[in-house]
This record gives structure tokens, sequence and C-alpha cells, in this order.
């Protein structure tokens, strides 16, 4: 099996990147064996919609969990309706998560756990006038 | 005549020069007013208009036949605003984000996309005594003004004196109520915020080649660089409005300056005496 979790860096000693749509890159491991591959994020620079089309592309790598720090509403759905498990909360280094998992110490979430433009910086993603693209 | 109020920095008082402008010419013109800040159009409360009619702003988003779909992903690739996804058997839409631009639909091999009508706000339009009062409001919830500001433009007529009250900064709703405007009257105050956005929204209207005038408000609130500048660019100040706790307290019981102070009247005709001025040189130049 394939789990995802949003890192900073391309290694497993990255820290756990706390946004899920705008994050850097994803590793994509098995939890056993901890082989693993580094998947760029293009979401990270979406000017609208990041955690759609992140949360499209990971379900595309068919992973079965993702582990992050925070999931907004409308990547929850797009990952949830591809049957994929969501975790929240995730902090520490991608190494240490995936041993958390292992262990049966991280529980999914059933649903956002913040609200959408959470990880747009700057505590909203409401830019009135500062040049959002309509 | 089309004259649009824009600002660049938000707070600077749009609102009160367009409607002291409306309030100030009605007795001489036919004037009307359109309210394009939709996100929050205020005009209303000073120009205390009597609506008389409304109607829904809706744009057209993707609805899916699932019976044709067959999920090969095309809608979300073309998408440019990531407002519909394919994820193994389901395709999810997001009308929230859809700029119902048609994409999806119009590139999908399978015809699979329809599109329907989605309402995202209201343009109402209404009798402010001798003014002819329109607005736009974008519902709640909703996140695009630009095809609101659109609908309020289409109502602008060319047998008025059309003054457009424009929402702050420089992105598209701006760029879509300033759109085709004879002159453009940019409000700002003297502070480094107010310089700052006042440059992009003299960049703004002069790459769109409409022809610029500042007032300048709450004079005495800062230094001397707007005017500075203004000077450097060539942009005529039409009026300078003092920082002034009698306008203040006008404004804050929804008076326009024109009716509180009536001797502003006086000030509000000059400065469109002196946009003909400028907008008929322009005219006779070209």
């Amino acid at each position: 099996m394939k789990i995802a979790i949003s890192a900073s860096s391309p290694s497993l000693d990255s820290e756990v990147n706390p946004r899920f749509g705008r994050c850097d890159m994803f590793i994509i491991a098995d939890p056993k064996s901890i082989d693993f591959e580094v998947v760029d994020n293009a979401g990270e620079s979406a000017g609208g919609g990041a955690g759609i089309s992140t949360a499209q592309m990971i379900a595309q790598k068919n992973v079965e969990v993702v582990i992050t720090g925070n999931c907004g509403p409308n990547a929850h759905r797009v990952l949830s309706s591809a049957g994929i498990e969501i975790i929240t909360g995730a902090e520490g280094t991608v190494r240490q998560v995936i041993e958390d998992y292992n262990n049966g110490k991280l529980s999914s979430s059933s649903g956002p756990n913040v609200s959408d433009h959470f990880g747009m910086g700057g505590g909203g993603g409401h830019c009135r006038g500062k040049g959002k693209a309509n | 005549m089309i004259i649009s109020v824009a600002s660049g920095k938000g707070g600077t008082g749009k609102t009160m020069v367009s409607t002291s402008l409306a309030a100030s010419i009605k007795n001489n013109y036919n004037v009307q007013l359109l309210d394009a800040d939709v996100e929050e159009p205020n005009s209303h409360i000073f120009l205390k208009p009597v609506f008389e009619t409304s109607h829904a702003v809706s744009i057209n988003v993707p609805v899916v036949n699932e019976d044709r779909c067959n999920h090969c992903g095309k809608c979300a690739e073309v998408c440019a605003f990531n407002a519909i996804a394919v994820v193994k058997d389901f395709v999810l839409t997001f009308p929230e984000l859809c700029h119902g631009c048609g994409a999806c639909s119009y590139l999908c091999p399978r015809r699979a996309i329809n599109e329907a009508p989605n309402q995202i706000g209201t343009v109402e339009t209404g009798k402010a005594g001798s003014i002819s009062f329109v607005q736009g409001k974008l519902d709640i919830g909703q996140t695009m003004p630009t095809p609101v500001v659109r609908k309020v433009k289409e109502l602008t007529s060319r047998e008025h004196i059309s003054i457009i009250d424009a929402s702050p900064g420089t992105s598209c709703p701006v760029i879509a109520a300033i759109k085709d405007s004879d002159f453009c009257l940019l409000v700002t105050e003297p502070t480094p915020f107010g310089l700052n956005d006042l440059k992009l929204a003299v960049e703004t209207v002069k790459q769109m080649g409409i022809p610029c005038g500042l007032i300048l408000n709450r004079a005495g609130v800062g230094d001397s660089r707007v005017e500075e500048y203004c000077q450097k660019e060539n942009i005529p100040i039409l009026l300078t409005i003092p920082l002034d706790l009698n306008i203040a307290r006008l404004y804050s019981k929804g008076t326009t300056l024109a009716e509180g102070l009536p001797q502003w009247q006086e000030n509000f005709k000059e400065v469109f005496r002196k946009i003909r001025e400028i907008t008929g040189e322009r005219n006779s130049s070209t």
C-alpha cells in the first residue's frame, strides 16, 4: 500500500508540511518497507482550488492514506470521493509519522479540520483588491 | 459621458466623491449613478434610492450527465480554476470556483457536460430623486464579483452623465468597472499607503487609455508625497478635501457632502467642469 505525507523537503527527515493543498511536495511511501518516492506539488502555486487539484493528483497516484497537518473542505471532498483515508494534525518528521502510523498511533479524520483558504497565509485567503485573478 | 471613480487604496472616499458629485450636478444634468462596488455597495446609504427592479445575475456552471461520462478527466484538465475534479468514477464540481467559461462543456469528448445557471448576485435599479440609480450586489458566500460588475455596466446609459463607483484595488472587478469610461477620478489620501496604491491605479488607467485626475481626500493627514507624485506624472489634482471632523460626521450619518455642506456643491461642479475640459481637449486632439 501507499501513503502520502505532505512534506517540505525531499527526505524522510523532512518536517511534515502543515498544509495539504499548498505543500511543497509529497513523500509517497510504503509504510512497511519505507521505500518512497517524492512528488512535487503543482497545486502549490494554483491561483485557486489548490486543494482540489492537489487531491486529484494524489488520487491518481493510487494512494490509500493521506497524512498532513490541515485539510480543507474541498480537498477533503475529493480525497473522500476517491476513497482515500485522511489523517490530519500530523507533526514531526515524515519518518516519525510513518512510524506512528505503523504503530496505530494516528487516527483518521471524518471531516475537514480547517476552513477553505486556510493554507494561503496571512490568516485568510480573501485578498480584496490585491490582484486576485477573476 | 461616463466618469468612473476608483482609488487603489480602500476607504479613501470613492463613495463620498461619487455620491457628492452626483448630488451636485443633478439639477443641471441627467445623472445616473452605478454602484459597481458589488462586494459592499454603499452608495445607496447616501442617495437613498427607491428601488424598482431587481434581477438575478447568474453564471453558467457545469452539470455532468453521469450516463454519458466515462471519467476521462478532460474537463478537470482544461479547467483553469480547479472547479471540476475527476477521481475514480466521480466527477466533482465546485460551482463557487467556476468562472463560467464553458471550456469543460465545450471540450468534453462525450458531450456529457451541460451548463446550468447558478445565481451569484443581483442588479437593482431605482430612482434617487432625479438620479437614476443602479447597484450590483454579490450574494453572500460568492467569490466572483466581476460578472455582477459587468451586468451593472450593461445598464450604463449614454443619455446620462454616468458616475460609476468602483471597488478598491486594481484587480478584475475594478478593471470591469472602469473599462470604457471617458474619465477616471482617482480618490486618495496623502499617506504612504494611499500613494502606493495610487501608483498602481494610475498605471492601470494609463494602460487602459483612460484620462484621469485626482481628488485628494483627508488632506493634512499625511505628507506631500502624493502631490509631488501627481506633479511629476502630470496628473491634475481636481479637488482637495481636508481632514475635517464635520465632513467625517456627515459621512457617518450617510449624508453627502453636497447636501450636508452645500457650499461643496460648487467645488464638485468645478470638478465636473474640469473633467469636461480635459476630456474635451483629449477628444479634439485625437
